[in-house]
């Protein structure tokens, strides 16, 4: 049967690799190359790669970087940040991108992710959504979190899956960075929507958070984590060591 | 030399970096006369089977693939590429494939539980039958990377690996030299890399 995948997320800015706590607080970590090579070597079932400020400055993403990490890291590579376009689409897809996420772009031009979904194929096109709860109702933010688009969550998740989406990530502004946990509501509110994969993300402190994560609602397909695993909180093969103690599919 | 056949459907960058990396002289090719003169091939591709099926016949690439097959020389289908192998594909409508391999490509759809997802993505593990020298470096129960929405069907004797969801798929053919995986080696990590490996030594 299918594994839970275990995610680790590379937020790439001017060429390193740094984890904001709820978006602010840049800290440096490490080159993406080597990251990614030694997650890859450590477990990891698939990559991401987000130019985090692209959508903010408009800024292109570094795909030397991109490249040089295709050309030796062998799993899954998804890629996100200021994809805005189908030439965005084409650049990362042609420096060895296997996925390409779309946020704040598919807000601004909502063709995009149909069009990219006809050109590419559903599989290829990943939903990223950024959701924090204003007055109880689940609101999409745009821009790396910094604007409210008062749009419903839900309804947006449902309406780009529907164009094509063939994944989704939800990344929780709430639980972002507090390190206590997933946002499991908010989860099973997309899994109860939809139904291609759906990537948690945000909150992430320990490994038992992903444990309790794949155990209160089944149906989420993989954890996405960043700083917990660039500073070694969690160390992938344990965790998922552990997973298959609990009776949850991963690959060793 | 490997060929890599380009016949414009797909991204190469990836698998053809992941032959480098095991030491394969890769060429990728939209020129019958290179596809010839190769040792090995692979047939790569994604996206829809009509279309990749009409632009291999389109791009005069389909002969050098088929004469390849019947010298013995090794090719090797990838995704689409080893979908193309069979006789036919129920992808929207019925269409041709190379009929290398006895089989048909079928929706997942219908054939395994609702409550799956489809496409199949993910990591699953191979269980493998026999004792394919493609496989001599990987253990069973394996874990390689699948990203479909069809899998092959009536294909009995020439299944070397199926996988478990909901039922069990078919993951990899042999009839000959000529082989095909469903799933990506060049994105399954050590694994994948080891199959590649394997099939550089055919």
């Amino acid at each position: 049967m299918i594994t839970k995948r275990i995610i680790p997320c590379l937020d790439v800015r001017d060429g390193t690799v740094v984890k904001g706590v709820n978006f602010k607080d840049l800290k440096n970590v490490d080159s993406p190359v080597r990251l990614a090579e030694y997650y890859s070597g450590a477990g990891a079932d698939e990559l991401v790669f987000y130019d985090i400020t692209a959508s903010a400055e408009g800024r292109g993403l570094f795909t030397d970087i991109l490249t040089e990490t295709a050309r030796c890291v062998f799993i899954p590579l998804t890629v996100g940040g200021g994809i805005n376009t189908l030439d965005d689409f084409d650049r990362v897809l042609k420096c060895g991108a296997d996925k390409v996420s779309v946020n704040s772009g598919a807000i601004r031009d909502p063709s995009l992710i149909p069009a990219a979904a006809r050109l590419y194929g559903d599989q290829c096109v990943v939903l990223s959504v950024d959701v924090k709860r204003v007055n109880g109702v689940f609101t999409v933010f745009a821009k790396g979190g910094r604007e409210n688009t008062g749009m419903e969550a839900i309804e947006w998740v449902k309406r780009c899956v529907g164009g094509g989406a063939g994944e989704v990530v939800v990344n929780s502004i709430d639980t972002d960075g507090a390190k206590s946990g997933f946002d499991i509501e908010l989860c099973r509110a997309v899994c109860d929507a939809v139904n291609v994969p759906v990537i948690a993300s945000g909150g992430a402190g320990c490994a038992a958070d992903f444990i309790e994560l794949f155990k209160a609602e089944p149906r989420i397909d993989a954890g996405l984590a960043a700083s917990v695993f660039h500073f070694g909180q969690v160390e992938i093969n344990a965790l998922k060591r552990e997973m298959k103690e609990n009776g949850i599919e991963a690959r060793i | 030399m490997i060929a890599v056949v380009n016949y414009g459907v797909g991204n190469l960058f990836s698998l053809c970096s992941s032959l480098r990396a095991v030491g394969a002289d890769v060429t990728v090719t939209g020129d019958p006369d290179v596809i010839r003169a190769a040792e090995r091939i692979v047939l790569p591709g994604v996206g829809a089977f009509e279309d990749a099926a009409r632009k291999l016949s389109a791009s005069g690439l389909e002969a050098p693939v088929r004469e390849a097959a019947e010298e013995g020389k090794p090719l090797l289908g990838i995704c689409l590429g080893m979908q193309l192998l069979f006789e036919r594909s129920l992808e929207y409508g019925e269409h041709k494939g190379l009929g290398l391999i006895p089989g048909t490509v079928a929706p997942l759809a219908g054939r395994i539980p609702d409550t799956l997802k489809i496409p199949h993505m993910g990591w699953n593990a191979l269980r493998l039958h026999g004792n394919a020298p493609i496989f001599k470096y990987i253990r069973d129960g394996e874990y390689v990377y699948f990203v479909h929405s069809y899998a092959a069907v009536g294909c009995g004797e020439y299944v070397i690996a199926d996988t478990e969801y909901g039922e069990y798929l078919t993951a990899a053919v042999r009839r000959g030299s000529v082989y095909g995986c469903q799933f990506h080696p060049e994105k399954s990590g050590a694994a994948g890399l080891s199959i590649l490996k394997a099939f550089t030594e055919l």
